[in-house]
């Protein structure tokens, strides 16, 4: 046990972001290191691996230009921790969390290792409380609750950040709106997105703390910004008892920075080189979402996932899916008959909304109306199979008032533009598709 | 006797303690993290730790605990809720609060708690290894103490009344202790004198499986699907529904939230066979897919060893994991940090035997104090991408006896559960046929053969319906796409969500029944002449 910080200048190699440390005493794994440079320089790093008197150390910031001779590393015996402090509310830190925004740095409370720990499973409540996006698509028949983690599996080039964006403005708790506050992680984003989005962030009434690190940015920084934006949501929901909204784009930015920082480990490397622990470790922050049992705050996450080719079996929206509760789809096919948001209901999954709806949270004959839409749009949406082989005229009557059931639907209950629907409003329009489109006309 | 810790990587830590055995348990650290020896050499002993090792130093203390990673079998497991190492998730929320804090070791069982044993044998009596003491009352079940020495015995003296679990229940002539509880080191199975080949229908409620696919008391199924198919909708309603004794439910790599929703639907709803809260048959053990890997990957042992404990009191229990992909990636995940050879698709090339060999602890045994008691598994497995031909859906197609494919395209539709009717198969289904026969009706056979050619027939006609339309079709053919649809929608579709969830198979045989009368009525008429449209109108089209 040491209490201290102890400073080495024994550095035996140093590749990409690794470097090796020799002759060390009593080293902890996962331990904070800062790397300073005899020009001044200082690069803070985590311990990865110890063997006998020799550590692994792994980098966060760049480590172009360092030179072995010339640098010292600092152990200091303490974990990577995230400040917290109420303050943190409308501020703007990169990666690290150190500010940027122009502000100084407000003076923590307290510091929680930025890991967290697993929540109880016997302490979560059940999420139930649905979350009001204003979007049809998602009230209508994917709705989002309170504590759900609910990614948007996008395409690139689909406007998945105006989706986000409509959401960040329209969102409301169906039960009041008691403290409502939004944790933005920005993960490997270009300039022009980002600049987008924190403009939509500081038009929003509702508090934010934003986490930023963009395309150009240390890789490894993209590793720890999602997780200092979960213990501050963690810190801001179970403490201070707000209900916060944690919005990650884009998880496949993180992913894959988790492969480049895997293969320069020298790990093996699994399904198209992602590492075989990705599964384990999406989930350390995905599982991060939910309720407590007898608290009042939630963590409810909207990742945006860019499947890599439009795929969706590729690995990361894959082992997204299996651990989040459901998924947003996007399609470009949708896009490009011009509807807004461009969901694609039928792949699209809600796990937890069946407790969601229903008479009490939304409207009593919400789960019929999903129901009945879904299965009309279904059986649409297969005919246009059909009539792509044999041409309109081939088909039964019946079989074309099903086809013009899928445009219509599309175009009135998918289709709203920037336009907010409260759930109700979401309701009557498929109420009236429906009795429009009703079997037996 | 303690070591130092030499060197530290992820969840394998190498240590300088001498005199471990391989697969000791080890308390690593100043915070005690649990561990298990993994592999000895000369001069250091690697451990895989349970547990986060995050903030573990060089030099801390190692501990040895002179036994393998056991579990503690003893009244109270039952209703209980564990982590994958058995610690009582429910009191260390109320002792450390919401989050799971590393290093605290709590007993599984209730220590103080008091349950009323009564004897079944009298002082001066012999008892054979393997015979009956006396019972706990747990709940609604007799909970059997056995004389678990290796030779007979004479009762010296015996208790009675309410006693705690840890304090001796009586003693033999022979001096050895009746004990209210165990340690079972959980990769071991345990002890039978004669296993039996699966023939008792286990009954699921769930019509597509009982109808077509039929599983057994003592047999093993697996449910692979890719996500959003209701893998774990599926096994939770089994768990609900099924005819057994015990449950045993292990959330091994899951979700939280779906075992929040699940822990609170149990403690409401009401075991249909016997009218009881869920819970009273139910054990849980949740190891989420946050928690540490390598205890996710001894979840399933600690589980299975629970369920063997009940079997071997002569109960039926149902053993069920969800995912059982999660405990192979984890087993993965420690092979790479061991820096084993890897085999296909990076995991280790025991991946296949470890398998197989945990699946053959299911099974109907004689017990060793002569009674019948079974352990089924239904296990699902994610396979990624959906793709089935992945290494863990492989290697358990050859260990276990029902194949249930959850299929993407169907959930796609809401066709829920949405078994594949045209892969998926039953190696059970014919020996249990007759069982179905004598218990239900003597039309059970004719009936699964008729409606597996309804929807035979139906795949073959929906190619030609695609092309020329299904007005184009002879209306034979079209009753025919009609009573098939029927199949699909009203019988083997079934809502978890609604009062439907449950099928007794007299519910089940019913239905199908009310279907065939329907076709053979229809078919009839066709064949006095009338169309179809007259016959029923237009609206068979809307399905």
């Amino acid at each position: 046990m040491r209490l201290s910080e102890h400073i080495y200048r024994t550095v035996s190699s140093l590749s990409g972001p690794l470097l090796f440390v020799k002759d060390i005493f009593a080293a902890r794994i996962g331990e904070m290191v800062r790397v300073i440079t005899d020009n001044g320089g200082d690069i803070a790093g985590e311990v990865l691996g110890i063997e006998g008197d020799k550590v692994l150390v792994e980098l966060y910031g760049d480590s172009r230009g360092l030179d072995i001779q010339g640098m010292s590393v600092v152990f200091t015996d303490s974990l990577m921790r995230a400040p917290l402090s109420p303050d943190l509310v409308g501020r703007v830190f990169n990666g690290s969390c150190k500010p940027i925004d122009g502000m100084d740095m407000f003076i923590p409370d307290k510091q929680v290792p930025v890991t967290g720990s697993p929540i109880n499973p016997a302490a979560r409540a059940r999420p139930e409380e649905p979350i009001e996006t204003g979007f049809s698509a998602i009230d209508g028949l994917n709705t989002l609750v309170k504590g759900q983690k609910l990614p948007v599996f996008s395409c690139s080039g689909l406007p998945s950040r105006e989706l986000v964006a409509g959401i960040l403005r329209n969102a409301r708790l169906t039960a009041g709106d008691a403290g409502f506050c939004v944790v933005f992680a920005a993960l490997g984003l270009t300039f022009h997105e980002y600049s987008f989005y924190l403009r939509t962030i500081k038009e929003m009434k509702t508090g934010f703390v934003a986490f930023v690190n963009l395309a150009g940015e240390p890789v490894m920084e993209r590793l720890l910004a999602p997780r200092f934006a979960l213990t501050v949501a963690e810190y801001l929901a179970f403490e201070m008892g707000m209900d916060v909204l944690v919005i990650i784009t884009d998880m496949t930015n993180y992913c894959d920075a988790l492969r480049e920082i895997s293969t320069a480990r020298e790990e093996l490397p699994g399904r198209r080189g992602y590492p075989g622990y990705m599964y384990s470790d999406l989930a350390s922050l995905y599982e991060r979402a939910g309720r407590i049992k007898g608290m009042k705050g939630s963590v409810t996450m909207l990742p945006v996932v860019t499947m890599p080719e439009d795929d969706i079996t590729h690995p990361i929206p894959d082992l997204t899916g299996y651990i989040t509760e459901g998924q947003i789809v996007l399609s470009r096919e949708i896009h490009q008959r011009d509807i807004f948001p461009p969901v694609d209901v039928l792949p699209s999954l809600s796990r937890l909304m069946q407790k969601g709806i229903g008479e009490g949270r939304t409207r009593k004959d919400h789960r019929e109306i999903a129901n009945n839409l879904y299965k009309y749009y279904a059986r649409g949406r297969d005919l246009r199979r059909l009539e792509a082989i044999v041409g309109r005229e081939g088909m039964t009557e019946g079989d074309k008032h099903m086809l013009g059931f899928a445009a219509a639907f599309e175009r009135e209950f998918v289709h709203q533009g920037n336009v907010r629907r409260i759930v109700g409003e979401t309701l009557d329009i498929g109420l009236s598709l429906i009795e429009r489109y009703k079997v037996g006309r | 006797m303690t070591g130092r810790i030499l060197g530290i990587s992820g969840p394998t830590v190498s240590v300088d303690l001498k005199g471990l055995k391989l697969y000791e348990r080890v308390y690593a650290g100043h915070s005690m993290l649990t561990g298990e020896v993994v592999r000895l050499e000369q001069e250091k002993s690697v451990i895989q730790v349970y547990e986060d090792t995050r903030g573990l130093a060089i030099g801390e203390p190692v501990k040895g605990a002179g036994m393998p990673l056991t579990v503690r079998l003893g009244t109270g497991l039952i209703s209980g809720m564990f982590d994958g190492l058995q610690r009582p998730l429910e009191r260390m929320r109320d002792e450390m609060g919401p989050f799971i804090k590393i290093g605290r070791e709590i007993a599984p069982l209730d220590y103080l708690k008091k349950w009323r044993y009564c004897p079944l044998r009298k002082q001066g009596e012999i008892v054979e290894p393997g015979e009956d003491v006396g019972f706990f009352e747990e709940g609604p079940f007799r909970h059997y103490i056995i004389n678990k020495t290796i030779k007979q015995q004479k009762i010296a003296w015996f208790a009675e009344g309410e006693v705690s679990i840890d304090s001796p229940l009586g003693q033999f002539e022979s001096g050895d202790e009746i004990l209210g509880c165990i340690e079972w080191p959980v990769r071991d199975a345990r002890p039978y004198r004669k296993k039996y080949a699966p023939s008792l229908p286990l009954i699921t409620g769930q019509r597509s499986i009982d109808f077509l696919y039929s599983l057994a008391k003592g047999g093993t199924a697996i449910l692979p699907g890719g996500f959003g198919t209701g893998k774990t909708i599926l096994e939770q309603a089994i768990a609900k529904f099924a005819d057994v004794d015990i449950v045993v439910y292990v959330g091994c790599g899951e979700r939280g939230n779906e075992m929040a929703e699940m822990i609170e639907e149990f403690l409401t709803l009401k075991d249909p066979w016997t009218e009881r809260p869920l819970t009273d048959r139910t054990i849980l053990v949740i190891n989420t897919s946050n928690m540490p890997v390598a205890a996710r990957e001894a979840s399933i042992y600690t589980a299975v060893t629970m369920a063997e404990y009940y079997r071997d009191m002569g109960y039926h229990v149902l053993f069920l994991a969800d995912s059982l992909s999660r405990w192979a990636e984890a087993l993965r995940e420690i092979s790479t940090s061991l820096e084993e050879m890897p085999g296909e698709e990076g995991y280790p090339t025991y991946l296949s035997s470890r398998l197989s060999s945990f699946i053959e602890r299911a099974g109907v045994v004689e017990t060793l104090g002569g009674k019948t008691g079974s352990l089924s598994m239904i296990l699902s497995v994610s396979p990624p991408g959906g793709d089935f031909t992945e290494p863990v859906t492989q290697a358990c197609l050859r260990a276990t006896g029902a194949f249930l494919m959850l299929d993407t395209s169907l959930a796609h539709k809401r066709h829920f559960p949405a078994i594949n009717w045209f892969q998926s198969y039953s190696l059970y289904a014919r020996e249990l046929a007759g069982q179905y026969e004598k218990r239900y009706s003597q039309e059970w056979t004719d009936l699964q053969r008729w409606c597996r050619e309804m929807l035979q027939k139906e795949e073959s006609l929906r190619e030609v319906a695609e092309i020329v339309g299904a007005e184009g079709l002879q209306d034979s053919d079209r009753l025919l796409m009609h009573v098939a649809g029927m199949i699909r929608t009203e019988f083997l579709c079934q809502n978890s969500f609604s009062d439907d969830a449950f099928s007794a198979p007299e519910q089940t045989l019913s239905q199908m029944k009310n279907i065939k009368a329907f076709h053979d009525q229809a078919e009839a008429k066709l064949r006095q002449g009338i169309s179809l449209e007259e016959a029923f109108g237009r609206e068979h089209e809307a399905v």
